[in-house]
């Protein structure tokens, strides 16, 4: 029957209201967007693997870094955490699709064009390498951004990323305080949903923000308003304290639903029940909450009364509280665990290793007399690289290892899952940890040269970044394997998983639950 | 076909996301090409996106008409319209930020405030943050303007907003009692409050263009001015239509005592746009 199966052909994917159809359109497109972010990335490291200029020219270079950012956070990251969303939210809490399937197909959608939308100033100057596309880093600074030609570009693909991220939270929100099966009651839920309820949360409490951001950009580049402009009475500074009202909850929107993966996969190998379910909850919504109040630890070098300084520096440190009791769950819940560790567990557990690293290294950033030293060098990039490549995409790999055999009905290839888990952890380490040595002694960010003495470090740290991103086309090969065939996948997949999501077949039906289960 | 299962609703598949989509690239791509002068394409892709709203809505309309949606689906939409003006809440919090951002740090800083007597005495010497007057910044950008005060139109502006409430509420009692005629008059009512403010307010803008010389262009003065007003103006003229809807609706029969969200999602949109002008009223023309 057509309206128990999914459609023929391509009209499928356009069309579709099946909200594991869209799951997957999500993770495919950023998977791309990884795959194109990361060929930028490598040529950041190819230029960097020596000191002086060889492979571009820095105002190329300079967009490689902006559009590299832009690509991974947008295109990458926040996408496939919108993908896991779709497949995983209705089948963990017994609905049989999302709340709004139409609006669902429109969030994914416009993704696309507003992919588009931002990479094509860089092909409109006529000569590609002379780097005409946007090149002033993924922070978009005024008064630098203004001088770029192609703004109205730049700005409109924001706002539709904008749209989308809002369409698609109200409709997570919406299912999962809609949709839940009988008996399913919050305290109930698994991480998962509530560390995703609490992100669409942030999301439709910052995106908007952001669209004011760059529409104040786009009329006093082309219609003379004065809003980031001294001359007029504005102040390039009030761009940053509105760029970052957003982008410090931005950084929690990536990380929260890493956390909530992390936070189902560790019970399953460790073989026990989460530890401190209700403080993690908690945890997260204090996370969510500190996070609206201390955007400005970005900007202590701007220029702050010393009130203001002092005022976010307390501020961002409390926030290792809240991390610090889900780092500790998280190892209780290992604590004494039956624990096995299969390619899910080996990415939760570095997870959860190497995320803490990126934390402790932002406890010394968030100390604002610290930060005058750190900031806008290598060791900030260190930061931050650690808790989202190694903190948002480890969690997030690892989940595509977890729940693969459940979407394909195939178990993936557990040797090269390890070996494609090895050699990551191992390359991004050297790729990494290095840049914290050369931070440190003072290299700075965004600049394509530097002093000779930052030179063996910095040739290590390409190496690390060459093979780690060779090591992502593994990836690519085992998941198409899995999809193609390979050894059949029980319906409970792991030894004793909890949820529902282990209750259907694998792989799961078109529709699933369209009767709700009963929660017992 | 649409189709409801075991008690839930799901809609089939459906082209009008991607139309949407479409729509949306070729508007902003035709504006982003010439902001200033916008190309042909962006007027093609605001007609896209015209009609997919209208198919769009058709749809959803024909369906709750034909009595496919459940209590359940009511309830999404609910959650849905909460959240969506909640996001419209805090675009227009990033608005009044910077206005507040400026007259409370901005101004006095360039003023000499703080440690930033340097800036006043040597880069911008002599400029007084007086505001509104002298807050077209030490450039004088955009020249000498005069504002508009608040008692004039912006008062009645703001009596007529707050009297578009009352009767919205009183046209959902007629509803609620089955007095459909109650309903269209209330409707009626406040559908011409609604645009008798949009048309004070474009009145007010052309006179401010040609006769005060406020305009965009006047510092950050008339920054915060027409940026506010004017979003806040947009999303009147949405709301309007949105109410403009919702009265043929009624005319045609639509709607129910007891099952009218739409009306009241519409509803819920106008008292939005009332509290968000409230706001200006105080903190644009008033204080
Ligand atoms: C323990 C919690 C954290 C603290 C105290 C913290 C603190 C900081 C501080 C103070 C900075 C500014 C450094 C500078 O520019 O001088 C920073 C930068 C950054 N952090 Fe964190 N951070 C934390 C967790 C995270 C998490 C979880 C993420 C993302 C998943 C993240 C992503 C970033 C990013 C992307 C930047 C760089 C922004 C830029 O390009 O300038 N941080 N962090
Ligand atoms: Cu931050």
């Amino acid at each position: 029957m057509s309206e128990h199966g999914p459609e023929k052909g391509i009209k499928r994917w356009l069309f579709t209201t099946n909200h594991k159809d869209i799951g997957t359109l999500y993770l495919w497109f950023s998977f791309i967007m990884l795959l194109v972010g990361g060929a930028m990335a490598m040529v950041i490291r190819a230029e960097l693997m020596y000191p002086g200029m060889q492979v571009v020219n820095p105002n190329f270079f300079n967009m490689m870094t902006t559009m590299h950012g832009l690509i991974m956070v947008f295109g990458a990251i926040m996408p496939a955490t919108v993908g896991m969303a779709n497949w995983l939210i209705p089948m963990m809490i017994g609905a049989p699709d999302m709340a709004m399937p139409r609006m669902n197909n429109w969030s994914f959608w416009i993704l696309p064009f507003a992919a588009t939308m931002l990479v094509l100033p860089m092909f409109m100057g006529g000569d590609f390498l002379a780097g005409q596309g946007p090149a002033f880093g993924w922070t978009f600074y005024e008064p630098l951004s203004g001088q770029y030609d192609n703004l109205a570009f730049f700005i409109f693909a924001v706002h539709l990323l904008g749209i989308s991220s809002i369409m698609g939270s109200i409709n997570i929100i919406a299912t999962i305080l809609n949709l839940r099966a009988p008996g399913m009651t919050l305290m109930k839920m698994p991480m998962f949903v509530w560390t995703w309820l609490i992100t669409a949360f942030l999301l439709i409490a910052v995106m908007p923000v952001l669209a004011g951001a760059v529409t104040m950009m786009l009329t006093d580049k082309y219609f003379g308003t004065s809003f980031f402009d001294a001359a007029g009475g504005g102040d390039p500074v009030l761009f940053q304290h509105v760029f970052w009202f957003f982008g410090h909850p931005e950084v929690y929107i990536m990380i929260l639903p890493a956390f909530g993966i992390v936070s189902q996969i560790i019970p399953t190998f460790a073989r026990k029940k989460l530890f401190g379910y209700s403080s993690m909850v908690y945890a997260t919504a204090a996370i969510a909450f500190l996070s609206f109040i201390v955007w400005a630890h970005h900007m202590y070098t701007v220029g702050m009364p010393v009130a203001g300084e002092l005022y976010f520096m307390y501020a961002t440190v409390m926030i290792a509280v809240p991390t610090a009791v889900k780092v500790f769950n998280w190892t209780a819940t290992m604590w004494r665990g039956a624990m096995t560790f299969e390619t899910p567990m080996l990415w939760a557990v570095a997870f959860v290793f190497l995320f803490t690293i990126g934390g402790f290294t932002g406890l010394m950033l968030g100390v604002a007399p610290s930060d005058f030293q750190y900031h806008d060098t290598y060791f900030v990039v260190a930061h931050f690289h650690y808790v989202l490549v190694t903190g948002a995409l480890f969690a997030l790999i690892g989940g595509v290892y977890y729940w693969l055999p459940k979407w394909t009905g195939n178990m993936y290839d557990e040797k090269l899952g390890k070996l494609h888990f090895w050699l990551s952890v191992i390359s991004v380490n050297v790729l990494f940890f290095p840049q914290h040595f050369v931070g440190l002694a003072g290299m700075q960010r965004r600049v394509p040269d530097y002093a000779v003495q930052f030179a063996d470090w910095n040739f290590w740290s390409s190496i690390g970044g060459f093979v780690f991103g060779l090591s992502q086309l593994l990836f690519m090969y085992i998941v198409i394997k899995t999809i193609k065939g390979g050894e059949k996948a029980s319906d409970k997949v792991w030894d004793n998983p909890e949820g529902l999501e282990w209750t259907v077949p694998s792989p799961a039906p078109y529709h699933t639950f369209e009767t709700a289960p009963e929660i017992k | 076909m649409t189709h409801a299962q075991g008690g839930y609703y799901l809609p089939s598949p459906s082209h009008w996301p991607l139309v949407g989509s479409i729509g949306l690239f070729l508007t902003t791509f035709g504006f982003a090409l010439n902001p200033n002068d916008p190309t042909f394409l962006m007027y093609i892709g605001l007609a896209i996106i015209a009609y997919m709203m209208f198919g769009w809505f058709g749809t959803v309309i024909r369906e709750s008409e034909g009595g496919l949606y459940n209590d359940q689906v009511d309830r999404s939409y609910r959650w849905g319209m909460m959240w969506f003006i909640f996001s419209e809440v805090m675009f227009f919090a990033a608005f009044f930020g910077a206005l507040f951002y400026a007259r409370q740090l901005a101004l006095p800083w360039l003023n000499g405030e703080g440690n930033n007597a340097m800036t006043n005495e040597i880069l911008y010497n002599g400029f007084q943050a007086v505001w509104p007057t002298d807050a077209n910044g030490p450039a004088n950008v955009g020249g000498d303007y005069k504002i508009i005060e608040a008692w004039g139109i912006p008062a009645l502006n703001t009596l007529i907003l707050l009297s578009s409430g009352v009767t919205v509420t009183w046209a959902h009692w007629g509803l609620k009692k089955g007095n459909r005629g109650q309903l269209i008059l209330g409707l009626l009512a406040t559908v011409i409050l609604g645009f008798t403010f949009v048309g004070f307010q474009a009145y007010e803008y052309i006179h401010a263009y040609t006769e005060m010389n406020l305009t965009l262009g006047s510092g950050i003065y008339g920054s915060t001015f027409f940026m506010l007003t004017g979003f806040h103006g947009l999303h009147v003229t949405i709301g309007a239509i949105m109410l403009t809807v919702m009265l043929l609706r009624s005319m045609k029969g639509h709607f129910t005592a007891d099952n009218h969200f739409a009306f009241e999602a519409a509803a819920w949109y106008w008292h939005f746009v009332d509290v968000v002008w409230l706001g200006l009223f105080i903190f644009v023309y008033w204080l």
